[in-house]
């Protein structure tokens, strides 16, 4: 983990919204890990600003892509930002997805810009699987033909219909498992937190192990503020005990059947 | 001639007046990959108490213009688990380790001074009057003099470590709270901490952060603590360590004119963690540039 001068190689815009910055990072590139994030902080905006956090959607040949959408004035300052400006990123932060393991087949559960650490997943997977993915409408459905292209199926729902089936994606997901229930799965997952709590409950019921990336407001980024935490239930000697852990430091990824769900 | 930026705050020999503000830093150990700690003046860690606590719910922290708003609520490992897990480290860094303690009850303040009185590398205890975000303890404790003057005599005479006060913003005459500390046996003020404040979802009508209210930190503190530092100074002949909005060299030259002995980078630290080191290098050339030998000459 270190600061990081890049400069901005492209930023560009994709559907409703989402935007795919990509900035020349050689040492970055080389270090992140899938399901790693980066601490933006982002230029021609207020110096008090804090810095965002964004998974990592891409790290190969020097370069670091990061999708985003624009949501506020944070992410609208960054969709001004120009070719050759440069960006100061901290990173890579956060721990990582665990390796697929080989016997069971990699299901990919996205939510919206959930796609992106998922996306950097697949890329260096070795065994192949299938991405679900779902959002409100077809403009939220991003990088699925990238996802076949590295020989991945893929799955798509939306909540209004547009593109795939209608519905959440835990609901083609359900569809899936059901026409496959002899197959031993392993799922990474990554969305909203209604998303991720339902896919959660599916990983108990089915029996299988399912890693789960969470999405939070961030201050530090290093474990420091306490700004993001997440109450996470774990084993002690005398049982099981629930304990504030640092979605920044701890997390991103937590295993299911760990995170304690607010009602 | 190299000007001398070392000074002696209420007894703790810092290499230069400039270091981190508790809340801010963790507890030292998160930002070591990012920075020389050793080249700070001093760390003030995140503040504990006696039994471990989990703060409060989330979401805890809302950027604001000029800065930003928290609600951590004091999540800690208490005492026992500080001294274990962090002191280890702590105690391999060059560098003056404050710690600042809280209780729910006087006697929690007695209690977690009295277990780090003789832990072996900690340069002193910060007494925390002022956190906004607790609903026992905290602030509580700093609204009335006459309470700042009870907590900080019941720690005095448990520890002979120096006692740093710190300080609220929201009161009306900061002087008063100032020599209630003084008086009770304090060796150095903290002034200030966050400044108590709110913000709303206007789409979902309700406060954005979980506990409601939170502590107003960054820029938008700034000139607000310079005045509760000038103020304070006027007051006292202990040592202040000023603190509020520093991201730039002159935000904490201001505090040193103003009448402050050292500063504190806070919020800064999660924008830019090189910042200390930043106003540490602007400090020596600013008193180069006017041929100052001593921190202490920045002064008004």
């Amino acid at each position: 983990m270190r600061l990081h001068e890049t400069p901005v190689i492209s930023n560009l815009p994709l559907s409703g919204g989402y935007y795919m910055l990509s900035l020349g990072a050689p040492e970055l590139s080389t270090e992140a890990k899938p399901g790693q994030f980066v601490h933006l902080r982002i230029p021609n905006i207020e110096a008090s600003s804090l810095r965002r956090p964004f998974s990592i959607c891409d790290a190969e040949a020097g370069v670091i892509k990061i999708l985003y959408k624009v949501v506020g004035r944070g992410t609208e300052a960054m969709a001004r930002i120009a070719v050759n400006e440069t960006v100061n990123v901290m990173g890579p932060l956060g721990n990582s997805f665990p390796c697929p393991v080989d016997d069971k087949m990699p299901l990919l559960v996205a939510g919206g810009y959930g796609v992106a650490p998922l996306y950097f997943f697949a890329k260096n997977s070795t065994t192949k699987g299938a991405l679900f993915v779902g959002g409100r409408s077809e403009q939220d459905i991003l990088l699925v033909e990238d996802f076949t292209k590295i020989g991945w199926e893929t799955y798509v729902s939306t909540d209004d219909g547009t593109l795939g089936d209608k519905g959440f994606v835990t609901q083609i997901l359900d569809k899936w498992q059901g026409a496959h229930p002899a197959t031993k799965i392993e799922i990474f997952a990554c969305g909203p937190d209604p998303m991720l709590a339902a896919v959660d409950t599916r990983a108990q019921n089915w029996g299988v192990e399912a890693w789960l990336s969470l999405d939070r407001h961030m201050g530090c980024g290093v474990g420091a503020c306490l700004g993001c935490v997440q109450k996470i239930r774990r084993k002690t000697n005398s049982g099981t005990e629930e304990y504030m852990a640092r979605v920044c430091r701890d997390g991103p990824i937590f295993r299911a059947n760990t995170i304690v769900w607010e009602e | 001639m190299k000007p001398d930026l070392s000074v002696n705050v209420a007894g703790i020999k810092m290499k230069n007046p400039v270091g981190v503000a508790s809340g801010t830093f963790g507890y030292g150990v998160e930002y070591a990959e990012l920075l020389d700690l050793s080249q700070l003046g001093f760390i003030t860690v995140k503040g504990i108490r006696k039994e471990p606590c989990e703060g409060n719910p989330t979401p805890r922290i809302w950027e604001v213009p000029g800065g930003m708003l928290n609600a951590i609520g004091l999540q800690g490992p208490g005492t026992e688990g500080f001294i274990e897990d962090y002191m280890p480290f702590l105690r391999t860094v060059d560098v003056p380790v404050i710690v600042n303690i809280w209780g729910t009850t006087l006697n929690g303040y007695v209690q977690t001074a009295e277990d780090l009185s003789d832990v072996d590398g900690i340069a002193a205890l910060e007494i925390n009057v002022s956190c906004p975000n607790v609903k026992e303890g905290g602030s509580s404790f700093g609204a009335s003099p006459k309470s700042v003057f009870e907590v900080v005599s019941a720690v005095r005479k448990t520890t002979k470590l120096p006692l740093i006060t710190k300080l609220a913003p929201n009161v009306p005459d900061i002087r008063v709270f100032a020599k209630a500390a003084e008086e009770a046996g304090s060796d150095a003020l903290a002034v200030s901490n966050t400044l108590p404040g709110m913000a709303f979802d206007i789409e979902e009508r309700r406060p954005v952060l979980a506990n409601k209210t939170g502590g107003l930190s960054g820029s938008a503190l700034h000139p607000v603590a310079v005045k509760l530092v000038w103020d304070a100074a006027s007051a006292v002949n202990i040592p202040i360590i000023g603190m509020g909005g520093i991201f730039e060299p002159a935000d904490a030259i201001e505090f040193l004119v103003a009448g402050a002995s050292a500063v504190a980078v806070g919020t800064a630290n999660f924008i830019d963690p090189s910042t200390s080191l930043r106003v540490i290098d602007g400090i020596e050339d600013y008193m180069k540039r006017h041929d100052m030998d001593t921190v202490s000459q920045i002064a008004v």
